[in-house]
């Protein structure tokens, strides 16, 4: 039976770009599915699909069991939609946003006005809510918009890149906003490019680029897929280095990967901060002076590194200027 | 999630336009709050065209030849039905920025994933701007009267035809802002939906019997004026308050001004209505 959300061979193209090409997704009920990948992955555009607000051209959705090209207006009633900015009317307050938004979701005044009241408390915006939300925070804004997408209770929730522009304090508020969103049973797709978040709030994750699916799993297979820890080392001299990577490799379980001009060596080890001990002795006794060292466990990073072959943190600079151009794209095509 | 309050959505409507006409007075409503907390917006709206009184009356008036006189008397009460028919007009420009504006900020992706009807969100718009078109219109016409300006001071009219006057510049004002949220979906920032919103009705405005008696153009400028929608509404309103300058001619819209003037404002709603509608439909913010 498939899962609350469930997309198969999903396609969108603007223009040349190929946005979504064939993306696969099964999402059981109740669980979090953390769609990561960098910007312009079309993770984005994926969401937009799934949540009606753009016809894929070729595939599949079907969502709390509807299926979305067929009965979009069925399925607007069974999602909450958060997406990458805070959409709420500035200068209306947040009891009014609350109260718009249930109306729309065709709720009877009343029942709407007594739900906006309920959100606003759970939400802790009770003393701002009628205070116009060009006041708020970005933190209060978010969670507003947070409030908004949950009007009506929706089975099914879509959250792109719910914390992105937030400061960290606000994030850790937000994820444990989403936290108890989930536990009270709500199925959510979630699309970040933080590895952090995908870790800390996913139970799944499948990693998008390109518009593919190109890995998916928990975090820990995922992480397995790297390999194990690994010892990093940074010396000083870079006349050291050869010496340095014939010492690790006597304690590799694998091959010595080397950076020349960071003058960095990095090896898979097993045997953890004992063998970090006995590595640095022995880089001691050989005369080698070390500017750093350090056992690493794989990170969602280097997950995505090794899948991709590039990094995603390179995105936030020099592929932002990308995604803004393949958004632009996405407006040209809609024209 | 405590579920204290019902949040179950009432069940699909069986009338579709109760549903439309519903989330339509919800979008208009929003609109109109943002209207009191933008209370410049709207003063700005209205000084505009009060400026425009008082420039065409005091520096064009005595120099613009009406019928066969240059009397700045009749010139005022000739200008007044160009400058309210052109003041309904300029409201694209604001549909134009607030509907770019919800786009920019998201909330056109908001209202999309939400189960409303698909046309409430530009209709709540048109209508909220038609309120605002009324207030600058009842503000323009008490600064008119203040000028100087009188109904029936060329022919004689009565009450129910200066109403319908207005009736007829406001169905134009809001034929004219269901283009504006086309352009408002059709370009990338409010600032480009302000001036997109504006800079063809110039033209628009300008060539047409608006300002100056068209009868004195030379005959393809004058043809254009006599047939543009914009004039039929002026010539139309022109009779309708007694006011001097009615053009005399044998374009048909000339000649029955108000049957053109509605018929071209339903015009302008049919096609520009679906042609926003069909676009907000695939919009992408």
């Amino acid at each position: 039976m498939p899962g609350a959300i469930y997309a198969e061979g999903l396609v969108k193209t603007f223009g040349d770009v190929r946005a979504l090409d064939g993306v696969d997704l099964d999402v059981p009920e109740g669980t979090v599915l953390g769609l990561l990948g960098p910007n312009g992955a079309g993770k984005t555009t994926a969401v937009r699909c799934l949540t009606t607000l753009l016809r894929p051209d070729s595939g599949k959705a079907v969502v709390a069991g509807i299926d979305v090209l067929r009965q979009p207006n069925e399925v607007r009633r069974s999602i909450g939609l958060s997406g990458q900015f805070a959409a709420v009317d500035e200068y209306l307050t947040g009891r009014e946003n609350l109260q718009m938004v249930g109306q729309l979701y065709q709720m009877k005044g009343r029942a709407a006005k007594a739900r906006a009241a309920e959100l606003l408390d759970q939400f802790h915006l009770s003393e701002a809510a009628d205070r116009p939300t060009k006041t708020y925070s970005g933190g209060m804004r978010r969670r507003l918009d947070l409030a908004a997408a949950l009007v009506v209770s929706p089975p099914v929730m879509f959250m792109d890149e719910p914390t992105t522009g937030l400061d960290p304090r606000n994030r850790q508020e937000l994820w444990e906003v989403i936290k108890q969103l989930v536990a009270g049973g709500t199925t959510l797709l979630l699309t970040t490019q933080y590895l952090e978040e995908a870790d800390h709030l996913a139970h799944d994750i499948a990693v998008v680029d390109h518009g593919r699916v190109i890995a998916r799993g928990t975090s820990d297979q995922l992480k397995a897929r790297t390999g194990g820890e690994r010892v990093e080392v940074v010396v000083h001299e870079r006349d050291h280095m050869t010496t340095a990577a014939e010492v690790l490799a006597g304690f590799g379980k694998g091959s010595t990967t080397v950076e020349e001009h960071t003058r960095k060596l990095t090896v898979p080890v097993t045997g953890g901060a004992k063998l970090l001990a006995e590595v640095i002795r022995e880089l001691d006794v050989r005369g080698i002076e070390i500017d750093d060292i350090g056992l690493r466990r794989p990170t969602l990073d280097d997950v995505f590194l090794s899948l991709t072959g590039h990094v995603a943190e390179a995105k936030d600079e020099a592929n932002g200027s990308a995604d803004d151009a393949g958004h632009e794209q996405e407006k040209e095509a809609a024209k | 999630m405590s579920a204290a309050t019902d949040t179950t959505p009432v069940t699909a409507p069986a009338n579709r336009i109760g549903q439309s006409v519903r989330d339509s007075l919800v979008i208009a409503r929003r609109n109109l709050i943002r209207m009191t907390r933008i209370p410049e917006m709207v003063l700005f709206g209205v000084i505009q065209p009060v400026m425009f009184v008082v420039l065409f009356t005091y520096v064009f008036g005595g120099s613009m030849k009406i019928g066969n006189t240059t009397d700045a008397d009749v010139y005022k009460d000739f200008l007044m039905a160009g400058i309210f028919a052109q003041t309904v007009t300029f409201a694209t420009a604001g549909s134009a920025a607030g509907i770019a504006d919800d786009m920019q900020k998201g909330l056109v992706d908001r209202f999309r994933s939400l189960p409303m009807a698909r046309g409430a969100v530009l209709t709540g718009r048109t209508v909220a701007d038609l309120v605002q078109t009324a207030i600058t219109l009842l503000v323009l016409a008490i600064v008119a009267l203040i000028v100087g300006w009188r109904t029936g001071s060329a022919d004689p009219t009565s009450a129910g035809e200066i109403l319908a006057g207005f009736a007829l510049l406001l169905l134009l004002g809001y034929a004219f802002t269901w283009i504006g949220a086309l352009i408002g979906l059709s370009v990338r920032t409010p600032e480009a939906a302000t001036s997109g919103g504006i800079i063809w009705l110039f033209p628009v405005t300008f060539i047409s019997n608006a300002f100056v008696d068209s009868s004195q153009m030379t005959p393809w400028l004058r043809h254009i004026a006599e047939w543009n929608p914009f004039s039929a509404t002026v010539q139309a309103c022109r009779e309708l308050f007694g006011n001097p300058g009615v053009v005399q001619s044998d374009a048909w819209p000339m000649q029955h001004p108000v049957w053109a003037s509605l018929i071209w404002s339903v015009l302008i709603i049919a096609v520009f209505r679906t042609l926003a509608v069909r676009k907000y439909r695939s919009a992408a913010s």
